[in-house]
């Protein structure tokens, strides 16, 4: 029996269509693109046609609007750096407690440098409270940046509204949509988006190279200058092989688009309603009507993520947590924490994200996999009796904590 | 994935004493607020003798954290209770052959919890007097509440003071920036001013080998690392020939426990020819050879010399096609 990977919101499988179209520019096909000559003048030919195939997939209204990087981080810190440095006189941002830390802590450290940072509550679903986010932008927000999606739970936000709420008021809208591109359709041309940032790994390109698009017109400051890559947007040589790849990874996800919303969402549904079916006191966390096709996160109470994860890695099943113990950060997950989760159930939450790889069997092995395990770990909690947990949980288990 | 034990594995595979004792006669709750986790322990103590006859617990945690109990409850079983309260919850990460540092905070919840066991047994109260905070020094495993405190007490004010009192800082660095941090906060507190230190290359102590240096490469400044040695004054041609020989002389025991040998050749200039054979020529270690033999004669001769490894064979036929 072969391991069946569910942890596709951490990273994909590099698509074998998308390896054998990087293979030749690692070896025959090296030149340096920017060259006038045959070596470089092909490779270069094939990077427009890599960032045609990302602009597609986007639906952006012209090729130039898209700024290869080197991943969903530094395009994320490329767009809020650009919007500061491109209007010095504002000096506040916008942003929700349930970010990406690639844009949380660069939050942080510039809330460290005086500049004002608001973070929009979620409630228990997760959802944003858009009166209270429209009673925040004024003359003085440089930025907005929300995420398309959530990682953790999938669920999506309202981000047209939320653009079109920002362009009305004057301000610069950035969204990370890192885990939302290739599996919801977008369509950028006429949004009131004016930055978006994607990751190639998340959709079955290779690591190491992500995107911004920047709407034509939209004011710019380049984080990392220098060459004239990237029309001098992006200095530094271009990562050729993992671009091509990216283009052809956009163009399978165009195609697998229907798919992915249909049949990959069948496959998370059925895996929901199996394990729920099975295990008492699990509950799914976010937005359950309102989420990506491939994401499902379950609370499993009186347990933790990290024991669950490693029983389940034993028996070939990848997922990943957000339990404390499993980011080494030592933090409980904020997301969890930001939905008002109590923390019995917030540690055992686990994070089932497929993709079209994924078959109907895989998912039936999971359901038959994971009631045993998370049997396994309540008999040694303190919080679970013989049959269930001990009456009154909270009380009966009160430990002094350090 | 973290990099744990196989005797962590085991213990959180097939952990030992789970579940409550029957009859116990002494209880710890404990917890850890930094990640959540908590912890039961049971014990059953004899009240004639204090020896802990039954040990089990009851865990809400990670791997770590149910392994650690596992093995506190293997580790106190026929313990007196006084016996026991000498286990530190070092002795727990070493009964489970180490534990990552962000982990350790687990073995410290299961010397408390057998504390808090102890004091419940005795009718004493249990307090908790440490404090966990954010992980700051992964090297060291050691917190911001810990690094805050000791600031504080010792009145501290560098990243070098941190390190000197805490260790933490005095690993890998990459935590420097969080230590500064905490310290312009610490510093403001008491109305001071926090100045980072100049930029400042670390001065390392001479190396002794030089590692893997090859030897055909331009050598800049070789000796300007290196204190001046005392320089033989007024040495002859033939008392440096002489020393030089003395050092292969040295060395050769070494490479010969190795099966192998050097021999010099020739001595034109500053280059000295040797040949090496058996076990080092050709073996990937050679080079380094050649650096420490080349190491041991800058410091005899006093002055700055290569040496130059040569095959000996390929040597000698040379020498004949000129003849």
């Amino acid at each position: 029996m072969s391991d069946i990977y569910l942890d596709n919101n951490a990273t994909t499988q590099c698509d074998p269509l998308v390896v054998e179209a990087m293979l030749p520019y690692f070896s025959e096909q090296f030149g340096n693109p920017s060259s006038l000559h045959s070596f470089g003048n092909k490779v270069g030919f094939a990077l427009k046609k890599a960032r045609k195939s990302v602009q597609k997939l986007l639906g952006a209204e012209h090729e130039s609007e898209i700024i290869f990087t080197s991943c969903g981080s530094e395009s994320d810190s490329t767009a809020i750096m650009s919007a500061l440095r491109a209007q010095p006189e504002r000096r506040t941002i916008i942003t929700t407690v349930v970010e990406h830390p690639a844009v949380l802590n660069l939050c942080e450290h510039l809330e460290g440098e005086g500049y004002t940072v608001h973070r929009l509550g979620v409630d228990a679903k997760g959802r944003l409270d858009l009166e209270e986010y429209k009673s925040l932008l004024s003359d003085d927000v440089a930025v907005v940046s929300v995420m398309w999606a959530n990682n953790e739970t999938g669920t999506i936000f309202p981000i047209m509204e939320m653009a079109t709420m920002a362009d009305e008021a004057g301000v610069m809208f950035h969204t990370d949509a890192v885990q939302a591109v290739g599996k919801i359709p977008i369509e950028l041309e006429d949004s009131p988006i004016h930055m978006l940032s994607l990751s190639g790994h998340k959709l079955h390109a290779p690591k190491g190279v992500g995107v911004l698009y920047l709407k034509r017109g939209t004011r710019f400051r380049p984080l990392l200058r220098g060459g004239h890559q990237e029309r001098g947007r992006r200095a530094g040589t271009e990562n050729v092989t993992a671009i091509i790849g990216l283009g052809v990874a956009a163009e399978l996800a165009m195609a697998n688009m229907a798919h992915e919303n249909t049949e990959v969402k069948a496959l998370r549904d059925r895996l929901q309603e199996g394990i729920l079916a099975a295990v008492p006191n699990a509950f799914v966390t976010g937005d359950p009507d309102n989420r990506l096709p491939n994401t499902l996160n379950i609370a499993f109470e009186y347990i933790e993520g990290e024991a669950i994860l490693l029983l389940l890695n034993k028996v070939g099943i990848a997922a990943s947590s957000g339990s404390a113990c499993t980011s080494g950060s030592l933090e409980p997950s904020h997301v969890m924490k930001a939905m008002g989760i109590p923390y019995t159930a917030a540690h055992g939450t686990v994070r089932f994200s497929l993709s079209r790889y994924n078959t109907a069997e895989e998912v039936e092995r999971v359901i038959e996999s994971v009631p045993p395990i998370v049997a396994q770990l309540r008999k040694l909690s303190p919080y679970w009796g013989e049959n269930g947990p001990v009456e009154n949980p909270d009380q009966a288990f009160a430990p002094v904590y350090a | 994935m973290w990099d744990y034990s196989e005797t962590v594995k085991e213990h959180f595979y097939n952990p030992k004493n789970a579940g409550a004792v029957e009859q116990a006669n002494a209880v710890g709750d404990v917890g850890s607020i930094s990640c959540g986790d908590a912890l039961r322990l049971t014990l059953k103590v004899d009240p004639e003798n204090e020896v802990i006859l039954d040990a089990g617990f009851q865990t809400f945690g990670c791997g770590s954290a149910i392994a650690s109990s596992s093995a506190l409850t293997e580790m106190v079983k026929g313990k007196t209770l006084d016996e026991a309260l000498t286990i530190t919850n070092q002795d727990i990460a070493d009964f489970l052959d180490g534990l990552p540092p962000e982990k350790m905070h687990c073995s410290v919840m299961g010397r408390e919890a057998l504390q808090a066991a102890v004091a419940n047994y005795r009718g004493e109260e249990w307090v908790d007097d440490h404090e966990e905070g954010a992980l700051i020094c992964k090297c060291f495993a050691i917190d911001d509440v810990m690094i805050r405190e000791t600031i504080r007490e010792n009145s501290l004010s560098s990243v070098e003071d941190v390190t000197n009192y805490t260790k933490a800082g005095g690993g890998c660095s990459s935590c420097h920036e969080g230590i500064e941090n905490i310290l312009i906060e610490e510093l403001a507190a008491r109305g001071e001013v926090f100045v980072a230190a100049h930029a400042k290359g670390k001065k390392k102590a001479p190396k002794k080998q030089e590692a893997l240096v090859s030897l055909e490469m331009p050598v800049a400044e070789p000796a300007a690392a290196e204190p001046a040695p005392a320089a033989p004054a007024g040495m002859s041609a033939f008392q440096r020939i002489k020393k030089i020989e003395a050092v292969i002389e040295e060395i050769r025991p070494n490479l010969q426990a190795d099966r192998g040998d050097c021999e010099l050749l020739d001595v034109d200039g500053k280059n000295i020819y040797v040949s090496l054979v058996g076990a080092c020529s050709g073996c990937q270690m050679a080079a380094m050879t050649v650096g420490g033999i080349q190491q041991k004669m800058i410091e005899a001769l006093g002055e700055f010399v290569k040496v130059i490894p040569v095959d000996k064979a390929k040597a000698a036929a040379q020498q004949q096609a000129l003849a």
